[in-house]
């Protein structure tokens, strides 16, 4: 286990990158994300050291992998690199010991992944769309014209909470539990640099096992009652034979459901702020946009890959494997830097800029590649074209006012603030 | 050049010339077959080139390798035939092949 990190150098402002000697430039340094400089330190990467060594890290050490190609080796070869104990640069402190398929390997993760796909699956997903829009609309028309508002907290979480508690068939009026449980479980300093009470999260992650029990037993008993069963994921997991008891397996139970708040949560939001930020960034795309309200679904991939929630996956060398004149030994970890990879000049054409008609827009990095690409890609990219899809039938500008402010991470990359004003058609 | 028929899941078919040597995924994205992702680029590696093998082909084609199996088995609605069309290669041999596009892609 490593020291805890120490929270006190958070005000220190970090060197820029050129200024590092490259043997000690370490990426894991989740104020890169916060202060929003970590782009020049993952050109500098990619440059100069694609398959870089950091022996020593408050993560430990670890392998860098920051090319788009070298990443999705690492990623789909599953057998050279395990994706287990877990998927973060940081290791777990005990009482986050929930078992999740993310972070296992064949044959248990296909097991437990094809017991709960079909949720998200694109047949299913079909039939929530209009519950979707329709929520998406009335959030949207319930917002303040001219006044200056944190899209964040008042469109991004309020709508992938809404969507969360759809798929889970979560009672609506109880949806911010999903939120907070899903902030506890990724906010862990040790896993990666973000900050949290350990006692706090103890207690969150209890009630989210608690809440949910007491859900899948009154679906359970609405069943025995005759009741039809819908389509969220409670009922698939109760209607599938591998995972009919999954509630007699704890560990199993919540670490699932905290991989599937986790997975729709922080990415959904940040895509739907990034959207935003992106497009104010880049006037001249926001007007391709009014333009051709068809450029939707282009955009949508586009600016997941731009903003890439999720900015690395974890993995562990099973041997020794060279990388590039590079022996990562069996053993180390190794951090596909997704957001770095997304960036590559090499495979991307004009990487830095935001081209919502970019050819090619699907081919990013951002959903991960192999067996644990994201299984949630359909839904995400579902949402997010609906929600545009209804902003652009009513406001003409999504102004962004003020500079925003960004999570504290080496992993989810978000923003906790981005303050707006909209402007009407 | 050999000729294949892709038919999309609403039973509009396409029959195009396909080049020998590339891959089936090319011979789609290169006429314009709609349907089919490829987001990984034909590295085996997203699962979204899935298409189906017509019945009368399903034998005549090499076995899938490891690699793809684990990723068709990741696909939440396999069917029989269901093969990555980005790991099967256009060869003289496959003129006259007719494959189906799935509904979604996953
Ligand atoms: C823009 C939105 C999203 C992004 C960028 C994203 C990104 C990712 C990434 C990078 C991975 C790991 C891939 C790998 O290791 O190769 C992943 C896995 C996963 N995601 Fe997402 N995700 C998003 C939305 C969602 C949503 C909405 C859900 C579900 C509600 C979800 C559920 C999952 C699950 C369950 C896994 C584990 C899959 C496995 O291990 O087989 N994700 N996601
Ligand atoms: S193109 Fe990605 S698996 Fe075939």
């Amino acid at each position: 286990m490593n020291a805890p990190v120490t929270l006190s150098s958070a005000i220190e402002p970090i060197p820029e990158a050129h200024t590092i000697p490259l043997d000690q430039l370490d990426v894991s340094d989740p104020r890169l994300l916060e202060q929003n400089i970590w782009p020049e330190y993952f050109k500098r990467l990619r440059d100069e050291s694609p398959i870089h060594y950091l022996p020593d890290s408050p993560f430990g050490a670890y392998w860098s992998i920051t090319r788009f190609e070298d990443i999705k080796f690492v990623d789909s070869n599953w057998k050279l690199f395990s994706s287990e104990p877990v998927i973060v640069i940081g290791d777990r402190p005990e009482e986050m010991a929930l078992d999740m398929f993310i972070a296992m390997d064949p044959p248990k993760h296909d097991q437990q992944r094809k017991a709960v796909q079909s949720v998200v699956a694109p047949a299913n997903l079909a039939q929530m769309e209009d519950l979707i829009r329709q929520r998406v609309g009335s959030i949207l028309d319930g917002l303040p014209i001219g006044e200056t508002f944190n899209w964040v907290e008042h469109v991004s979480v309020e709508l992938t909470s809404q969507m969360l508690a759809t798929l889970f068939g979560f009672p609506l009026e109880e949806r911010h539990k999903l939120i907070y449980w899903s902030d506890m479980a990724t906010a862990v300093p040790e896993m990666t640099g973000g900050i949290c009470d350990p006692e706090e999260r103890m207690n969150a992650m209890g009630d989210c096992a608690r809440r949910f029990s007491e859900l899948w037993h009154q679906r359970a008993a609405e069943r025995a009652d005759g009741l039809p069963p819908g389509f969220d994921l409670i009922h698939l997991l109760q209607s599938n034979e591998d995972t009919k008891d999954l509630i007699e397996r704890p560990k199993e139970f919540l670490g699932n459901l905290i991989l599937l708040i986790v997975g729709g949560n922080d990415t959904t939001r940040n895509s739907i702020s990034g959207g935003v930020h992106a497009l104010n960034q880049f006037p001249a795309e926001y007007d391709k946009l009014r333009n051709n309200h068809d450029l939707i679904p282009n955009m949508v991939s586009e600016i997941i890959r731009w903003q890439t929630p999720l900015a690395h996956m974890r993995r562990v060398a099973t041997e020794d494997v060279d990388m590039h004149g590079h022996t990562i030994r069996k053993g180390d970890k190794v951090v596909m830097w997704y957001l770095s990879g997304n960036r590559d000049e090499r495979v991307i054409d004009q990487a830095d800029q935001f081209l919502i008609d970019r050819a090619n827009a699907r081919q990013h990095l951002a959903f991960g590649f192999g067996i644990h690409r994201c299984m949630g890609n359909r839904l995400a990219e579902m949402q997010l074209r609906i929600l545009w899809e209804e902003i652009m039938q009513r406001f003409h500008w999504i102004e962004v006012v003020g500079e925003p402010s960004y999570v504290r991470s080496n992993f989810v990359k978000g923003f906790t603030s981005l303050p707006v004003r909209i402007h009407p058609k | 050049m050999p000729q294949i028929t892709f038919i999309e899941f609403s039973d509009i078919s396409h029959c195009v010339e396909a080049e020998t040597g590339k891959s089936l995924m090319q011979a789609a994205v290169d006429n314009g077959i709609p349907g089919i992702d490829a987001d990984c680029g034909g590295s085996c590696a997203c699962g979204t080139c899935h298409v189906i093998i017509d019945e009368a082909w399903r034998a005549r084609l090499p076995e899938p390798e490891e690699d793809e199996v684990a990723m068709i088995d990741m696909n939440p609605e396999p069917q029989p035939g269901s093969r990555l069309s980005c790991q099967l290669c256009v060869t003289e041999d496959l003129n006259g092949l007719v494959v189906r596009l799935p509904e979604f892609q996953m």
